[in-house]
């Protein structure tokens, strides 16, 4: 007998992963890794939370619903996850509060990775905030969500096309009636062990004068904080003059991210985190 | 270490400085039109779109008529008031059963246990005629029409259709001068006003914010509706026949409820041209898809949610409060009590604005929740006055129904004139303090926060004022 070739068996089966999935709700005890919950509003990001922790984080069919960040936990094939329900943004250009807590938690929070739900009806809008989270981390699994609704209008998602674009995996969900929530759960866990490593696109074709400033300041952020594991992006933020930026390159955050995880993440300004109600 | 790394950040926000003159100003538009095209691009290439011409999309043809110019409001309020007249028709005789159950069979067994074990009459006065009477009320009064509304409510949202409500209004807002994403942080506000206040961080501009925050409490909350309920089901339904009554009580509430999104609208109006002058910021707001409502999950969900979230929050309250109303009505200084006193130096005021002395005190005991304001009022009214139902004994006084509830009330001196402006003060006074307490938090300004505390205690005295002189001019004539 070959025990090897009985769990790999046991792993593609969904009744040994939906029996795997321990939900632990607000019991969040020495998490192994921690998961950042981004995307778009009205995307079902709380309805995957919910389905994940076992939570009942209000759910409703309307955007900015969930304005302040969640946690939740819950166990999978041994390990402990924290997983932090954001706020749904468009865009992470941090122009107003809701934007910034998300933003800053994936920044400076140093989630483990981050999951990004994304539209599968609207996938070009949604991909426009995935684009922005891939140019932060490269830890990045895509939940291509609502593909029941995308099916009901007539749309064919192909998933490892855009898995393949993307650089990063892709897995197909239809949260409200947990379809395809094991192999998001299986992913999660390769992503999280290393199984898995992402190499995400980032930006291009972006105009030769926007390049060189970009390289220019890359070069000067790689000497100040070496290990920064995004300096393309940050040189983006500070040429945009975003203040919070300046701000953690002035008080040292951004060092304390170029030390890597593991270290106490310095949370700029009046971040008010609680969960809602 | 330190030094050289301090240079470094100087070094780089100069650089960052100077490259921005080089890149130009269009250097945000240029990022976004990047990010754009490639997010096509990606789209693209993953999405195939079906060959056939658009079938006949259902969701567009219901968009095109609930937010349509004409029929969007008449329908938004048809809506609602079929939500109230289903929350007040099928209420009754739940309310009656629980009532039963808990004043008129375990109320008495209480009493008699006390008695059985000599318990000291103070004691007994504060556990059983104070504090478990007082839940019993909240419990029985507010339970019925929450588990029935709630769910109604939840499942219009599930389906979709607050953010059309909120489409709707968005034109008004910003003709008022407010962020269209009021509208949302209002919808919110229906729910809770606390929970409102905090969602007013999707509004960007602290001007347009500040006006979502001071305008939320005009929005209905959770701890408010059953009060309008029940009132407008004891005296606006009784207006009219019988088999209008129901009908005629929803379109009252729905009346009230419209009435604070028009006051949302006129004090926005009125800040944006004193005291918080600005331009207004434009925004997209979108409509998501409508959705088949999950029936049995929504009215899970909003049973335990809302309903007995609420109802939790209420008996929380009402315990306490119930404590407090029996002491002062039996603790007596030169043969009046505490109540007394307080209840006849309101009065004067109270009387003026169309309310009673009662109503003001149980105002004041009900800060903290907005939810036990009519159970304080009855006890109240009740334990000063020493009122019974006619012909009852003490012991069985609270003996309820809806109409033995009104007898209390107009034994209590109660009009139409003082249901009238219950309701009205009921939807403009000041926030509750968790309300207020979250706006402090969100805000760190005490001066604002006073304001939103102030400004609608201000208009509501104003406002049932006026109608209460009003009315009894137009009395006198008639």
């Amino acid at each position: 007998m070959n025990p090897e070739l009985n769990t790999e068996q046991c792993e593609t089966c969904p009744m040994h992963n939906s029996a795997n999935l321990l939900k632990l709700g607000l019991d969040m005890q020495d998490w192994d890794y921690v998961i950042a919950l981004a995307g778009n509003p009205n995307t079902g990001k709380s309805t995957v939370f919910n389905a994940l922790t076992g939570l009942r984080q209000h759910t409703g069919n309307w955007p900015g619903k969930t304005v302040s960040r969640a946690e939740g936990g819950f166990e999978y094939a041994a390990k402990k996850y924290k997983l932090v329900d954001l706020p749904g943004t468009y865009s992470l250009l941090a122009t107003s509060l809701d934007e910034e807590i998300a933003r800053d938690f994936i920044l400076f929070g140093q989630p483990d990775f981050t999951v990004v739900v994304v539209d599968a009806t609207r996938l070009e809008r949604n991909l426009n905030l995935a684009l922005q989270v891939l140019e932060i981390t490269d830890r990045v699994v895509i939940c291509l969500n609502l593909m029941d609704e995308a099916q009901r209008h007539g749309l064919q998602v192909d998933e490892r096309r855009l898995a393949k674009d993307l650089g990063v995996p892709v897995v197909p969900t239809s949260a409200r009636s947990k379809d395809g929530l094991e192999l998001l759960l299986k992913t999660i866990h390769e992503v999280a062990t290393g199984k898995t490593v992402g190499k995400p696109r980032r930006f291009q074709n972006e105009p030769p004068e926007l390049k060189q400033a970009i390289q220019i300041l890359v070069k000067q952020l790689n000497e100040a904080f070496p290990g920064l594991p995004n300096a393309r992006w940050v040189a983006l933020r500070l040429l945009d003059g975003d203040e919070s930026l300046v701000q953690a390159v002035q008080n040292g955050g951004l060092a304390e991210l170029a030390a890597g995880p593991g270290q106490t993440p310095a949370l700029p300004g009046n971040l008010e985190l609680e969960a809602s109600s | 270490m330190k030094p050289v790394a301090v240079n470094n950040s100087r070094d780089i926000l100069a650089t960052a400085q100077s490259l921005r003159w080089e890149v130009g100003e269009d250097f945000h538009e240029k990022l976004m039109e990047t990010l754009y095209t490639n997010a096509t691009e990606i789209a693209d290439r993953a999405v195939t779109r079906p060959g056939e011409k658009p079938r006949f999309d259902l969701d567009r043809t219901i968009d095109h008529i609930v937010t349509s110019r004409r029929w969007g409001f008449l329908l938004m309020i048809l809506l609602f008031t079929l939500v109230f007249w289903i929350t007040i028709s099928l209420a009754n005789v739940p309310s009656r059963w629980i009532s039963d159950l808990l004043i008129g069979t375990i109320y008495p067994l209480l009493n008699q246990a006390a008695a059985n074990i000599g318990m000291p009459w103070w004691l007994q006065g504060i556990l059983i005629d104070g504090m478990y009477l007082a839940t019993a009320w909240v419990v029985s009064v507010m339970l019925p029409p929450m588990a029935i509304f709630f769910p109604l409510f939840t499942l219009l949202e599930d389906f979709g259709y607050l953010p059309r409500v909120a489409f709707n209004l968005d034109n008004v807002f910003k003709k008022a001068g407010a962020h269209g994403k009021q509208s949302l942080s209002m919808m919110m506000g229906f729910g809770c006003n606390a929970a409102g206040m905090i969602s007013t961080r999707i509004i960007d501009s602290p001007r347009e914010r500040f006006i979502a925050m001071l305008t939320n409490n005009f929005a209905l909350c959770n701890g408010r509706w059953p009060t309008q309920i029940l009132v407008a089901t004891l005296f606006i339904g009784a207006l009219v026949p019988a088999y209008l009554a129901g009908f005629f009580s929803a379109l009252a509430v729905v009346g009230v409820a419209m009435l604070g999104v028009l006051l949302t609208f006129l004090v926005s109006w009125f800040l944006t041209r004193s005291v918080l002058k600005g331009e207004v910021s434009s925004f997209s707001l979108e409509l998501p898809p409508y959705r088949p409502p999950r029936i049995l999950q929504t009215i899970y969900t909003s049973l335990i949610d809302r309903t007995i979230y609420v109802l939790w929050r209420a008996i929380l309250f009402a315990a306490p409060a119930g404590a407090v109303i029996w002491l002062v009505a039996n603790i007596t200084v030169s043969g009046q009590s505490l109540a007394e006193y307080i209840v006849s130096f309101l009065n004067p005021l109270g009387i003026l604005i169309g309310l009673n002395g009662v109503i003001l005190l149980a105002y004041i005991i009900a800060i903290p929740a907005n939810e036990i304001v009519i159970p304080t009022v009855l006890m109240l009214t009740m334990l000063i006055t020493g009122i019974t139902t006619p012909g009852a004994g003490a012991g069985v006084m609270f003996e309820t129904d809806l109409e033995s509830t009104k007898a209390i009330l107009v034994a209590g001196g109660w009009t139409l004139l003082t249901a009238v402006n219950l309701m009205l003060f009921s939807l403009v006074h000041n926030p509750c303090s968790t309300t207020i307490y979250t706006m402090y938090k969100e805000t760190g300004s005490r001066k604002w926060t006073t304001l939103a505390a102030l400004l609608p205690l201000g208009m509501g005295f104003a406002i049932t004022f006026i109608v209460a002189q009003v009315w009894r001019l137009v009395a006198s004539w008639i």
